[in-house]
């Protein structure tokens, strides 16, 4: 029980999956052996990881994994020189994911399986029972189910690992072309050596860390899919260096090329890269620009003791029943979240479902839920949303009385089919702005040329009509492609010129300047001059940024736009303000003189260039503004709600910028504008991080002490581990924080980390933005480690992946991002909102189902172990069992076992629309109140006092009596039915009262279980029974002779009486004087029909935050197109030019 | 499921049934007579403590004398009582042969490992094997009615005082006769003055196995203090039970008791419907009855106070 991740602790993977091609280092620094690669499984799925997109040639640095540990400072590889990589005995670049091979199979399987405690436990209790001194028992009452348990799960391991060794073997053989002595040659994955040079094609997967030598694209350019690192879908470009892309796609070269790699050694580092390439005598650098990294992950999955095994191994009374009926109820309850109807996402036919053996039952005990962005609360789509042009708001429905009317998929769509160029994907509803624009309305044309000539997006026109953009941000790609169906159809660019189709119209516009985004200046500008020579200034920015720099003539038009904007903010939409200024040509040209001069300059460049920009760049016309949805996925800021109701705390790990999760933030109604205060920890030194953080927690929370309150307690296996606590600290108010990966780098740090918990735990919401997989898994082991809470982790990219083992439940969204996430997590659904049912709902039923079925347990258990430890004291402590042999064999077996089971498959206190509805009654779960060491103490208290029943009153009743004949019944057979006929009617008894959702099974198996208790005693003491094999059933007669005696009856009905009716009577005053929600919702639920599921879409707001500028996060192309030798040396062929250049001043 | 008016009428109703039951049970057991004669012999006036102090005589015979008041009404049963005596000790319990003791000749050569220490003795088999059957209580009774100073000798009926599956079912001589013939080769238990076969004279078809005294030994008592069937007084003038007059019971003392602190009574004792009197269960019924009825008053306090379900 206490290894459900136990498949992958063993691998300590990177899943941050296959990695970019050409990079180098394999960065698994600490294991000793083995290898790496992602979960096996995920070999197999083919369309995720990152692919190349274009055709490379690469040189292989490094492979996956080092055969033996040593220390190693550096490596030193050399490009087509085998026998001098192999010198070095680096390790092959086979992986090998499998645990077992046929001979090693039974001997480590049983081995694994008997470290798990109960497994040894049961063992040691069969080789007691073998004892004939010890043993009161048969040994095969607990040999057979032992057995059973240990093949049911050898089974399973061997078909898993029947399919890890398939996976490698897809893996390893999977082909790749390799430059052998001059030719290329098809070798498999596993064949490849350090230092090959392969040669990659577009799509394709790559299983080692590369170095990039050049492309078929012009520049060296490659893009890559980076989905598994950083979670982003759009895609990456990497550039391989001068010297090595001049050689092109010639073989001869490469195969001549002897450059020589000195590099780091594998390591964890996610965002540096050293080492040097000499060519030739001479050194390049490569450093994090030329190479990328790839992610890698190395959770320790730190072992951990549940407290179920804890408690199987400490108590001798605990049965193999129990151990047995736990994994029962676990799988019971895992099926009905997989059959669950209300958690099938119809559109992409995907279901929840179950991947490992999950402890369900933690499902209702979440205290944090870490949250990945893209893809799990967002869809990952942009759409170009609303605008509002020249005052007036376009994108909105309203009906006659100006009500805004909700947008479904039934509001019709406008229609772009006059537009052959359009993007069939598009959708829009509003019809007024397409005619608008149709009609010829000056200002909406410039708005929409705005946003066809100023922006970064690379057009690809792979057939004539046929175009795709690549933006480095999907929100400028959602703008552009607004453009393009509006009529202004963005259509190729080279470095001097843009063509956008204008209604139809192809117009070329010469590309004068780019005045290009970053950080401080959240704005870009293009200057254009038209074909009719006039030259005009096109901005878009944020809006605060944009408005100082407009002409005072614009006012009025700020004032309505800010209405919209405010509007627009409010629906969580991400705004950009577009403006425009025309220039005076006389002028432009002294502009760009002083540009050129600016541009060239070697000290001081930065700020004359923002200067300029500065200068040119105001008293310009307002154009509009655009708003662009990140789209939600459905019904997230409800479930966000809920789930906050239910006392839940989310913390969303993010590999986007700040900016982006900030705004979403918002939209999910994580962030509110009510908050107190929103932190933003964003420091660039540990110094500073401590700071921020201080004075955050100060704020908050003035009087908390400067040292957190640390408890140390013990806990586990014989209190073993020990275990740190810090303790809630209460907060007035609400408060959020958020914090970027720079600043979680330090502040993840040892001296600093129980800062970042405290301040974080303070606060309602946490965000952190630009993580790293690594740090995503850090954060959730901080938490894990120091709050002893339960936590969960839901994602859906392989960037996920760590956290998604790191946390105790796993849940993967089966999205778009492929399947890693889904495959290696507990949980999988389409959607995040059945994330409320799954914990709500199915969790804490789950919790409460395993808590009743424990506390029932133990109690009849307990009941019927105490009774013989009063028993002692009457048999000369002589370890003479109170009941009949078979009796003690078929208790937990037969006669108890079905109806707990019963209870603990159906049972729900209240329906699954209470329990959604509600969110309050899954506090007492996360408190874990239901089994608690205080829940324990009382049943163990109460058990105490029914065994106390259970004993003496028949004791009582018929020690000094006789039968109605004169003859014995105070023997011991007689009273050894006596006392268990009262303790099983006594224990049925209990578990009607324990029953709160009956169902006809439960209704089956409680009086099943006691008619089948008669019936097979009776059986049992039977003659028949006993001819045939005397020494077996020596009870022969005892209950014709017991049965039939009216006072025997009565001391039943008297002995099972004085065992429910204190509970009973307990039990109704404790509800009347301090009912708990599960009572108060139980009464209302009796009273009430269910509550209708709660309407999807939040009430409008108004906010005068506004966010997320649809600008790529990093500075763009800019830097990398300056240089204008590529240009010059790889003349364009087939293709349009990337990038335009800006700086002509390098010729 | 545990609403008002479900709880509080409940345990009111319950609360009324059970005292009416307690009465009825408690009037039925005080009807009950029960007479406990301790014959133990630790007391110097006690007429069996010539028994117990040295020399220890064989065949110690003693007289005890008491008087009725009052009817003793029949049937009556006579019962010897042990006290601090562990027939429920495991190992003692255990020390049996039950396939030897249905008749399986089979284990008459050789009884059960379990039988041990009981199991062979001079290396030949004991039968019947083991501790609980040589433990086997062997003072024997006589009632005599003191008539006129003559002893009237009460008749007992020891037919028919075991359980009729013990008699029938679980135990079975082999199928030989004379019965003796199957004991061949084997050897009485050791504490035994007479071997099984011979253990009542007066009755062929009363030995063996299925001796009547023999199978109420067999069925050992849960608890060290214990009280088994000796023999019923059905007979003649004595149908109708004890008449008022003197008695003398002469016991044939023969089983120690002092060297484990037990003492042995003789009981004289009839039954009702319930069996033989015990005043527990009708106390208890009593006691369980009237706190259900306090308990309803209490509950019924607290819900009109509380009121739970409506104040939400």
């Amino acid at each position: 029980m206490n290894n459900r991740k136990e498949p992958y602790q063993r691998r300590k993977q990177r899943e941050g999956g296959h990695l970019h091609l050409f990079t180098s280092n394999s960065f698994l620094s600490e294991e000793p052996e083995g290898n790496i690669f992602p979960s096996p499984s995920l070999l197999c799925c083919c369309h995720t990881g990152v692919k190349v997109k274009d055709g490379i040639w690469s040189f292989l640095l490094s492979q996956l994994e080092k055969k033996e540990k040593k220390q190693e400072e550096e490596r030193l590889l050399r490009a087509n020189d085998r026998g001098f990589n192999l010198s070095f005995q680096y390790a092959n670049n086979a992986i090998r994911t499998s645990k077992y091979n046929i001979f090693t199979f039974l001997p480590l399987n049983l081995f694994e399986q008997f470290r798990r405690l109960a497994n040894a436990y049961f063992l040691f209790l069969l080789i007691l029972q073998m004892i004939p001194q010890v043993s009161s028992l048969s040994w095969f009452t607990t040999a057979v189910p032992l057995v059973l348990v240990l093949s049911i799960t050898a089974a399973k391991d061997a078909s898993d690992d029947i399919n890890r060794h398939k996976c490698d073997k897809q893996v390893n053989n999977r082909e790749v072309e390799v430059l052998i002595d001059g030719e290329l040659k098809k070798e498999k994955w596993k064949d490849v050596q350090v230092g090959d040079i392969i040669k990659l094609e577009n799509n394709e997967f790559v299983t080692a860390d590369l170095l990039l030598l050049s492309s078929s694209e012009p520049l060296n350019l490659v893009y890559v899919e980076t989905a598994e690192l950083d979670g982003e879908t759009n895609l990456k470009v990497k550039q391989a260096l001068t010297v090595t892309g001049e050689m092109g796609d010639s073989t001869e070269a490469l195969a001549t090329f002897n450059g020589e790699v000195r590099c780091e050694p594998p390591n964890n580092c996610l965002d540096k890269f050293k080492g040097t390439l000499t060519v030739n005598g001479q050194a390049y650098s490569l450093d994090n620009d030329k190479v990328l990294l790839r992610g890698c992950v190395n959770a320790s999955l730190s072992s951990f003791l549940t407290f179920w095994s804890y408690v199987i191994v400490l108590n001798t009374v605990v049965p193999i029943s129990l151990y047995v009926s736990v994994e029962i109820i676990r799988l019971g309850n895992s099926f009905f979240i997989d059959w669950d109807r209300k958690m099938y996402y119809p559109k992409n036919d995907t279901c929840s479902s179950k991947n490992h053996h999950t402890l369900n039952e933690e499902l209702g005990q979440i205290k944090y839920i870490f949250s990945d962005k893209t893809g799990t609360l967002t869809q990952n789509i942009m759409t170009f949303n609303k605008c509002s042009i020249n005052g007036k708001a376009y994108g909105e429905l309203c009906d006659f009385s100006g009500q805004r009317i909700e947008i479904t998929e039934k509001t019709p769509r406008v229609d772009f089919s006059w537009n052959q160029l359009a993007d069939p994907k598009f959708i829009f509803h509003d019809h007024s702005l397409v005619e608008t624009v149709r009609e010829g309305n000056p200002e909406v044309q410039s708005f929409f040329r705005l946003l066809a000539l100023c922006h970064t997006v690379m057009p690809e026109e792979k057939k004539d009509g046929e175009l795709f953009y690549q933006a480095q941000s999907p929100d400028e790609g959602a703008l552009v492609t607004a453009a393009r169906n509006f009529g202004f159809v963005f259509r190729s660019r080279t470095p001097e010129t843009i063509t956008i189709m204008e209604m139809g119209r192809k117009v070329v516009y010469e590309l004068v300047a780019v005045l290009d985004f970053n950080n401080v200046r959240k704005r870009m500008s293009v200057i254009v001059r038209s074909p009719e020579g006039k030259t005009t200034l096109y901005c878009k920015g944020a809006d605060t940024i944009i408005y100082e720099r407009l002409h005072p003539s614009c006012r009025d038009l700020m004032k309505v736009t800010t209405d919209h904007l405010n509007m627009y903010a409010g629906d969580g939409l991400r705004t950009l303000v577009l403006a425009s200024k025309d220039l005076d040509e006389s002028y432009m040209q002294e502009w760009r003189k002083r540009h050129n001069e600016a541009s060239t300059a070697l000290d001081g460049r930065e700020e004359r260039l923002e200067e300029l920009y500065e200068e040119i760049e105001k008293d310009m016309t307002l154009l509009g503004a655009t708003a662009v949805e990140d789209k939600l996925q459905d019904g997230v800021p409800q479930t966000i709600e809920q789930l906050a109701k239910a006392d839940i705390k989310i913390w969303v790990l993010t590999g986007d910028k700040q900016e982006t999760a900030e705004n979403i933030g918002y939209s999910c109604n994580m962030l509110r504008e009510e908050m107190n205060d929103v932190f933003i920890v964003a420091a660039n030194t540990a110094e500073g991080v401590r700071e921020e953080l201080r004075s955050a927690r100060r704020k908050m929370c003035p009087d908390a002490a400067e040292q957190p309150s640390v408890s140390t307690s013990r806990s586990g296996l014989f209190w073993l581990k020990k275990t740190q606590t810090v303790q809630d600290e209460k907060v007035d108010g609400e408060y959020a924080m958020l914090i970027n990966g720079h600043s979680l780098a330090f502040a993840l740090e040892e001296d600093l980390e129980l800062e970042l918990l405290r301040t974080a735990c303070m606060c309602q919401t946490v965000i952190c933005c630009r993580v790293t997989p690594l740090q995503k898994a850090q954060v959730v082991q901080l938490v894990k480690k120091y709050k002893q809470a339960v936590t969960l982790a839901i994602g859906d990219g392989a960037n996920d992946v760590s956290m998604i083992k790191a946390a105790h439940i796993g849940v993967g969204i089966s999205g778009q991002e492929g399947m890693q996430a889904v495959l290696s997590s507990d949980f999988s659904f389409a959607q995040f909102r059945y994330l409320q049912r799954l914990l709500l709902v199915h969790g804490r039923w789950s919790y409460l189902r395993m808590c009743k079925f424990l506390r029932y347990f133990f109690y009849k258990n307990f009941t019927f172990t105490f009774v013989h430890f009063w028993y002692a004291f009457f048999c000369g402590f002589s370890a003479q069992t109170v009941y009949d042999e078979w009796f003690i064999t078929l208790y937990n077996t037969v006669y108890t076992s079905l109806p707990v089971l019963a209870l603990s498959l159906f049972d729900q206190d209240v329906n699954d629309r209470w329990s959604s509805q509600y969110p309050q009654l899954y506090a007492p779960g996360q408190q874990n109140l239901y089994f608690s060491k205080k829940a324990f103490m009382n049943l163990t208290a109460f058990s105490c006092y029914s065994s106390l029943v259970l004993y003496f009153v028949p004791w009582a009743a018929i020690h000094d009596t006789v039968r109605d004949d004169g003859k014995d019944i105070a023997d011991y057979q007689s009273f050894a039915l006596f006392a268990q006929t009262c303790l099983l009617i006594v224990v049925s008894i209990q578990m009607c009262l324990d029953t709160y959702h009956w169902t006809a099974v439960n209704n089956l198996f409680i009086w099943g279980s006691l008619a089948t208790y008669f019936a097979v005693t009776f059986t049992m003491y039977s003659n028949g029974i006993f001819v045939i094999i005397p020494s077996a059933f020596p009870f022969v007669g005892t209950e014709r002779n017991t049965l039939n005696l009216p006072n025997v009856w009565l001391t039943i009905i008297l002995t099972s009486l004085l065992c429910i009716l204190p509970v009973v009577a307990y039990r109704f005053i404790v509800m009347q004087i301090r009912p708990t929600i599960n009572d108060k919702v139980r009464h209302r639920a009796r009273k009430e029909p269910p509550p209708a599921p709660a309407p999807r879409r939040p009430a409008r707001r108004v906010s005068t935050r506004r966010s997320g500028y649809a600008f790529a996060h990093s500075k763009g192309y800019g830097d990398l197109v300056t240089s204008q030798r590529f240009l010059m040396k790889r003349p364009v062929k087939s293709r349009v030019m990337l990038f335009s250049h800006i700086t002509p001043a390098e010729t | 499921m545990l609403s008002a008016g479900v709880v509080i009428p409940g345990f009111f109703v319950i609360g009324l049934a059970f005292i009416g039951i307690g009465v009825g049970l408690l009037i039925t057991s005080r009807s009950i007579q029960v007479l406990e004669l301790d014959y133990t012999g630790t007391e110097t006036n006690s007429p069996c403590y010539k028994c117990t102090t040295p020399p220890v005589q064989n065949n110690c015979v003693c007289k005890l004398n008491f008087t009725i008041d009052t009817l003793f009404k029949g049937p009556v049963f006579f019962y010897y009582s042990l006290t601090n005596y562990f027939q429920s000790q495991r190992k003692y319990g255990a020390s049996k042969d039950y396939n030897q003791l249905s008749g399986d000749l089979t284990y008459f050569k050789s009884p059960a490992s379990d039988c041990d220490p009981y199991q062979y003795a001079n290396g030949k088999p004991i039968v019947p094997c083991g501790s609980l059957a040589n433990s086997m209580f062997n003072d024997t009774f006589k009632l005599y009615q003191i008539i006129n100073g003559q002893e009237k000798l009460v008749p007992f009926d020891g037919k028919g005082i075991a359980w009729w599956t013990d008699y029938n079912i679980k135990y079975r001589n082999p199928d030989y006769s004379p019965l003796k013939n199957a004991f061949n080769d084997t050897v009485k238990p050791v504490f035994w003055s007479k071997a099984a076969y011979e253990l009542d004279t007066s009755d062929a078809t009363n030995n063996g196995f299925v001796n009547q005294d023999f199978l109420v030994w067999m069925r050992r008592a849960a608890l060290p203090n214990f009280r088994k069937l000796y023999r019923r007084i059905t007979e003649g003038d004595y149908k109708d039970g004890l008449p008022v007059g003197n008695y003398s019971l002469e016991i044939s003392y023969n089983y120690p008791v002092i060297s484990f602190d037990g003492t042995k009574k003789a009981t004289f004792s009839n039954v009702s419907w319930m069996g033989g009197q015990n005043e527990f269960l009708g106390i208890a019924y009593l006691v369980i009855g009237s706190m259900c009825v306090v308990m309803s008053i209490v509950m019924l306090i607290v819900y009109a106070k509380f009121r739970f379900p409506d104040d939400d």
